[in-house]
């Protein structure tokens, strides 16, 4: 017999209902079967998961097997004969299918599993029309799992998928089973609601009804359905998915599988995130503030009212006392079309960067493509070094990712202001406050440094030479070289390494030096570089141009007072590092106008004008992911009410300031100019001038934004608002540092800056670095910032609240 | 006669024969000082083992000799040594009374073993409802330990053996060897889905060898009085002593060591023949999963493997159970079928629902409210299960109820179509 190999392996054939199958040693049956579209039932096996072989569905003949085998679990042999429909095969089949049937509920009417139902669509090819079976069915109690899985456990067929999901996938054992044969139940032992951020993978992978979508309960039925391609907007991965509709509204949103990306995974704020789609904050209209009262008007109004203010600011001052703010998460059409307007109108100031505080750092997008690793590869790693980054709750799917290696023994280490839970172990950890990273990372270069070399770093070799001038105590530094010594034995193991810069570090004031260093960490050790910006289009975000020249942040958009703010689709007051920093500017400008999918009571304060716009499932577009994947998005419905694409409001905008170059027929038009337009993405690298302050002893704040606060979306997603993981807007710090402080749990502290004095809830957790407040972002309660300086101990106070 | 030959109780009649002093002064642990004196090969002593065609006891009758030769001995890396004593078969005894009365004899068996495969670390599973057997086989390894027949470097040979015995909770599934492996591991009885087999991948996922206390007791007097001794007590391929655990319907009921191939009218006279002025009715020879045999067929049966199997049962773990004239056979399978309803683990569905469903429809005869399509469903529910499951134990949940109908099948009619029993003084009380 003729060999084949693939990938270096060579195949092995064996014969499935009379047709030769190439397939890799070790592989299963079913696997061949599905390599060569022969249709074996199953329930229990998944291609993600393990093998299980409990559901007996997929029992086949095995010429030289003296009873049926399953093909899940039955590994090939060389010149094996498999049989899926023979008469004994097809027994067994049936067999199990009446076996599953006596106990499942003829509750299909009513069951939302129903139309796309596993057991549904076998039993139609495998079931009886009459049942043998006249005893009293078993009955389950149900279990509460929380806000966003319904369950309904008497039709479960315990199949464990769920669980081995949990084990082998989420990372995290939250389903089981309990009791013993026909007893036998799948549940949380004690009953706990769930809170994997990848949840809502247990209703795709439930073979039944038994585990459904809560939110999308009862709502419709399968086979309503309209589906449409479309890609996530809340993450960088750029996941793939379905937008389910029926009658032009979203009803769900499931994953669409994706090897490269998303694997057949959705993470739940992907999932549930529709739900924020109809909130009562929806913008249906366009409206104008006129002295004082929000009025409904039509587009045509509002739209030259619009053009009317910017004109006058732009005659009266110029066109550079005009900036606009967007939304990372939006298509890089609308990004493009956003900067090209505001150049138009002759100002520089278009950012969509909104969390970055150092306009330094040098985007993804300009940095050399080969350093630059792919979302598959990650798994491959042998080791990945993860810094300033809360992967699970930052990129969900990828620390799946980072799972899978660290299961096939990668080394993992991580420098974090937070002892984060991770679902896989860390070879190596420093746990420091944030704002000594550079420090910590310069003691790390230090060892490596060679003769010679200073001059390609040189900001950072002089921090490695005086680094106990830097932070002012010999001891701090030993302690930190220890732990980052451990950290180098994990980077230089391996072949296949990773350095992977997270929201944290991204986020971070020096932001361009911490990169400097990985970046050439990264060279150092023959790595690869990964890093993780907030929003879903950033990448297409610089392509598109809507980002400040290098050396210039958000803040300096703030600080610098402008006459007008345009918002597209952001609350700066939630979305920025420095809400009351931008609250201020907003509240001092001549006019802002919200282009929005949602309004806000403080956005009915700041804004002068609303435009409505189609959030990201009511227009079409092209999203760009973090390893510069282009991919395009259909709209899922027609835009609410009158809200309009963000592009075609733009387009209508430039028209009416006489721009030239706006006369779009479509959304194409756009990415093909942009295609066209874009070239290298230039972005110059950090300057000499770039001052590093001593290290302060006092209080760091790291901002960061709770997996279910990032976006206006989001926060709106009411299921994702009850859930077990939803954070509270508390100030979390280190037990000792609070009691430092003679500060405690529960307390409300107030904190002064820029003579200003806000308030805010604290709670202790062991897991933060000393002296470091972990500061979540985009809640009203936490929004007090006026920038990130430490706080000192002069400027705390408790309050006593009455 | 058959005393002199006695090989797991050949204490029996000494006093206080579970103690080191007795066994020593029957050659207890000759062997094993032999071996690690002699350093013998271990493919001579796998040799004998399998020339003495000694087949697993407990219950399937798998060859000991090609079992251990599963387990290369020089592949590095950790490999285990397992003893079911988990016994839970209902009517076998038989295992008890080995670790009652001969408990070294267990613990050099085992150690033989794990010379043999090149593990160095040996599991005892026994049954979590034993009490003075758990206590006596722990009483022997704390002397065997003494003696220095356990542990590192044993009487200077080099070769290290650690015995440790793990109690069970009462689960019937844990005598299923992959079960036990995951309950000794500290997990739920679940069996594993074979392949892999724990020769490649058991405890803990390293190579293992499981055996019941019966099999791993026979060793040593094997090795000490050779292959061709123990072959011969026996019949071809049905090499050696067997106990037989006799219960039910006989004047004396007990444990009865002999060679296999015995004629069961001579094992019946042995246990004082059936209960006095009764008759022989039928026979479950190998424990409650093995198929009921009536009287006739018995009668005329020798009691070994192949034999067994021949007349389409099994001699199983030895078990054999009698019945009388008087005995209800939908009464008897109704309780078999509703102990594998029990103690299905519930793990793969045509165990898990057809256990149930079985026992459900004999609850239903019994009392009297059996439908006439109610035998053919039973069986064709039964055949269901058969070879479907991950363990055996769908099987033995379906084998009694098919082979129950097959001999019995009027009685059942009787009550169906009755709705009482046709046995005098029969009332079958709803419960």
């Amino acid at each position: 017999m003729a060999s084949v190999t693939y990938r270096g392996i060579i195949m092995i054939e064996i014969e499935i209902d009379g047709k030769k199958v190439q397939a890799e040693p070790g592989s299963m049956i079913i696997e061949a079967a599905d390599k060569v579209g022969i249709k074996i039932p199953r329930f229990c096996y998944h291609k993600k998961l393990s093998i299980a072989a409990n559901c007996r569905m997929c029992l086949v003949d095995v010429e030289k097997s003296r009873k049926p085998l399953p093909a899940c679990a039955t590994p090939i042999t060389d010149g094996m004969v498999v049989k899926t429909k023979t008469a004994e095969a097809l027994a067994a089949q049936k067999a199990v299918m009446e076996f599953l049937l006596i106990n499942h509920p003829l509750d299909c009417p009513i069951c939302d599993q129903g139309g796309e139902c596993e057991l549904q669509d076998i039993a139609m090819g495998y079931g009886k029309d009459i049942s043998r079976f006249s005893e009293g069915k078993r009955v389950v109690k149900d279990k509460n799992l929380g806000s966003l899985i319904a369950t309904d456990m008497t039709r479960c067929i315990l199949c464990t998928r769920c669980v081995r999901f949990g084990e082998e996938v989420a990372g995290i054992v939250e389903m089981g089973v309990t009791g013993r044969g026909e007893s036998s139940e799948i549940g949380t032992y004690v009953e706990e609601h769930l809170i994997s951020e990848v949840s809502g993978n247990i209703i795709d992978l439930c073979p039944v009804g038994a585990l459904t979508s809560k939110p999308f309960r009862f709502k419709a039925r399968a086979w309503e359905l309209v589906q449409h391609n479309s890609i996530a907007a809340h993450d960088p991965l750029g996941s793939n998915i379905y937008i389910h509709t029926r009658r032009d509204d979203v009803m769900r949103v499931v994953p669409q599988e994706c090897e490269a990306i998303n694997e057949t995974w959705a993470s739940d704020r992907d999932r549930f995130s529709y739900t924020g789609l109809n909130s009562g904050d929806r913008l249906l209209h366009p409206m104008v503030k006129v002295h004082g009262q929000w009025q409904e008007c039509d587009w045509n109004v509002a739209l030259n009212i619009v053009n009317d203010r910017l004109q006058a600011i732009r005659e009266v001052e110029s066109g550079e006392h005009i900036a606009a703010i967007v939304s990372p998460n939006l298509s890089i059409e609308e990004q493009y079309l956003a900067q090209k307007y505001m150049h138009g109108l002759e100002s520089p100031h278009v950012e969509h960067r909104l969390q970055q505080v150092d306009g330094n750092l040098i985007p993804a997008a300009a940095l050399p493509t080969e350093l630059q690793a792919k979302i598959a590869d990650v798994e491959t790693m042998d080791s990945i070094f993860l810094v300033g980054c809360d992967i699970q709750r930052e990129v969900p799917l990828l620390g799946l990712r980072v799972r899978k290696a660290s299961l096939q023994d990668a080394a993992i280490a991580s420098l974090n202001p937070v002892d984060f839970k991770f679902n896989f172990s860390l070879n190596a950890k420093c746990i420091i406050d944030p704002e000594a990273f550079v420090l910590a990372l310069a003691i790390l270069i230090k060892s490596e440094l060679a003769p010679g070399e200073e001059k390609d770093i040189p900001l950072l070799a002089q921090l490695a030479k005086n680094d106990v001038d830097y932070c002012g105590s010999a001891e701090y530094c030993a302690a930190i070289e220890a732990e980052m010594s451990t950290i180098k034995s994990v980077l230089a193991s391996g072949n296949n390494k990773l350095i992977i810069m997270g929201a944290l570090a991204v986020n971070h004031p020096q932001a361009s030096l911490i990169q400097q260093a990985l970046l050439w960490l990264t060279q150092r050790y023959g790595a690869q570089f990964m890093m993780l910006p907030a929003g879903a289009n950033h990448y297409g975000a610089v392509l598109a141009g809507t980002i400040s020249q290098s050396g210039t942040a958000i803040t300096d958009l703030w600080r610098a007072k402008l006459a007008a703010y345009l918002l597209i689709n952001v609350e700066p007051e939630l979305d920025c590092t420095h809400p009351a920093l931008a609250l201020k500017a907003l509240h001092d400008a001549e006019c802002v106008v919200a282009m929005t999918a949602f309004t806000s009571e403080r956005m009915l304060e700041y804004a002068h004008v609303l435009l409505p716009i189609a959030p990201f499932s009511e227009y079409a577009g092209t999203m760009v992911n973090l390893e510069g994947k282009w991919q395009e998005f259909n709209a899922a419905t027609h835009p609410k009410g009158e809200a309009r694409p963000a592009w075609k409001v733009l387009r209508v905008l430039a028209e009416l300031a006489q721009l030239p170059g706006f006369a779009y027929d479509n959304w194409k038009e756009i990415s093909k100019e942009i295609k066209h337009e874009v070239e290298k993405v230039v972005f110059s690298p950090l300057t000499q001038h770039y001052s590093l302050p001593l290290l302060q002893h006092a209080l760091h704040i790291q901002p960061y934004w709770p997996m279910y606060r990032s976006d206006p979306l989001v926060r709106r997603a009411e299921p994702l608002q009850r859930c077990a993981l939803v954070e509270d807007a508390l100030v979390l710090l280190h037990p000792q540092t609070a009691a430092h402080y003679g500060l405690q749990d529960g307390d409300s502290v107030s904190y002064q800056q820029d003579n200003q004095v806000a308030i805010v809830g604290i709670k202790t957790d062991k897991r933060v670095a000393p002296h470091t407040l972990y500061w979540p972002m985009g809640f009203a309660d936490t929004a007090g910032l006026w920038s990130l300086t430490p706080l000192l101990l002069e400027s705390i106070t408790v309050t006593e609240l009455t | 006669m058959i005393a002199v030959d006695q090989i797991c109780f050949r204490a029996n009649d000494l006093p206080e024969p579970w103690t080191l002093k007795t066994y020593e002064s029957l050659g207890g642990y000759k062997i094993w000082r032999d071996i690690l004196q002699n350093k013998t090969d271990p493919v001579v002593l796998l040799e004998q083992i399998k020339n003495s065609f000694l087949r697993g006891r407990g219950g399937a009758g798998f060859p000991t000799g090609l079992k251990w030769s599963f387990i290369s001995r020089n592949n590095p890396g950790q490999k285990y040594v397992v003893c079911n004593s988990d016994e839970g078969e209902p009517g076998t005894c038989k295992d008890r009374d080995i670790l009652r009365y001969n408990p070294h004899q267990l613990i050099e068996g085992m150690a033989i073993a794990g010379y043999v495969m090149g593990a160095t670390v040996g599991y005892n599973y026994i049954r979590g409802e034993f009490d003075e057997p758990i206590h006596r086989f722990h009483e022997a390894l704390k002397e065997a330990y003494a003696a220095g027949f356990l542990g590192k470097n044993i009487l200077n040979s080099g070769f290290d053996f650690d015995l440790y015995h793990h109690i069970g909770a009462g689960a019937y599934i844990c005598g299923e060897e992959t079960a036990l492996l995951e309950s000794l591991e500290g997990k739920r009885g679940n069996p594993r889905f074979k392949p892999p087999f724990p020769a490649s991948y058991g405890l803990y996922g390293c190579p293992t060898t499981i055996n019941n206390t019966e099999t791993f007791a026979s060793v040593p007097v094997i090795l000490e009085k050779g292959a061709d001794w123990f072959l011969e007590l026996g019949k071809p391929k049905n090499g050696g002593m067997k106990i037989f655990c006799v219960s039910g319907h006989v004047n004396n009921p007990g444990n009865f060591e002999v060679p296999l191939g015995l004629p069961f009218k001579d094992l019946l006279e042995m246990a004082g023949g059936v209960r006095n002025g009764h008759r022989l009715k039928a026979v479950i020879p190998g424990g409650s999963s093995a198929p009921i045999l009536p009287a006739d067929i018995m009668m005329n049966l020798d009691m070994d493997f192949d034999s067994l199997a021949q007349a389409g049962s099994m001699l199983g773990s030895g078990a054999v159970i009698v019945m009388d004239e008087t005995t209800c056979m939908v009464k008897i399978l109704a309780r078999i079928a509703h102990f594998y309803f029990e103690e299905s683990c519930g793990q793969c569905t045509p165990c898990r629902e057809g256990t149930g469903w079985m026992s459900r429809i004999l609850h239903r005869i019994l009392h009297g409210e059996g439908r006439k399509e109610h035998l053919t469903l039973l069986d064709n529910v039964a055949e269901n299960i058969m070879g479907r499951t991950i363990c055996a134990l769908g099987d033995a949940a379906a084998m009694p109820v098919r082979s129950f109908i097959q001999h019995f099948r009027s009685e059942f009619e009787y009550h169906i179509e009755h709705g009482k029993c046709n046995l005098s003084g029969h009332h079958h009380d709803r419960n």
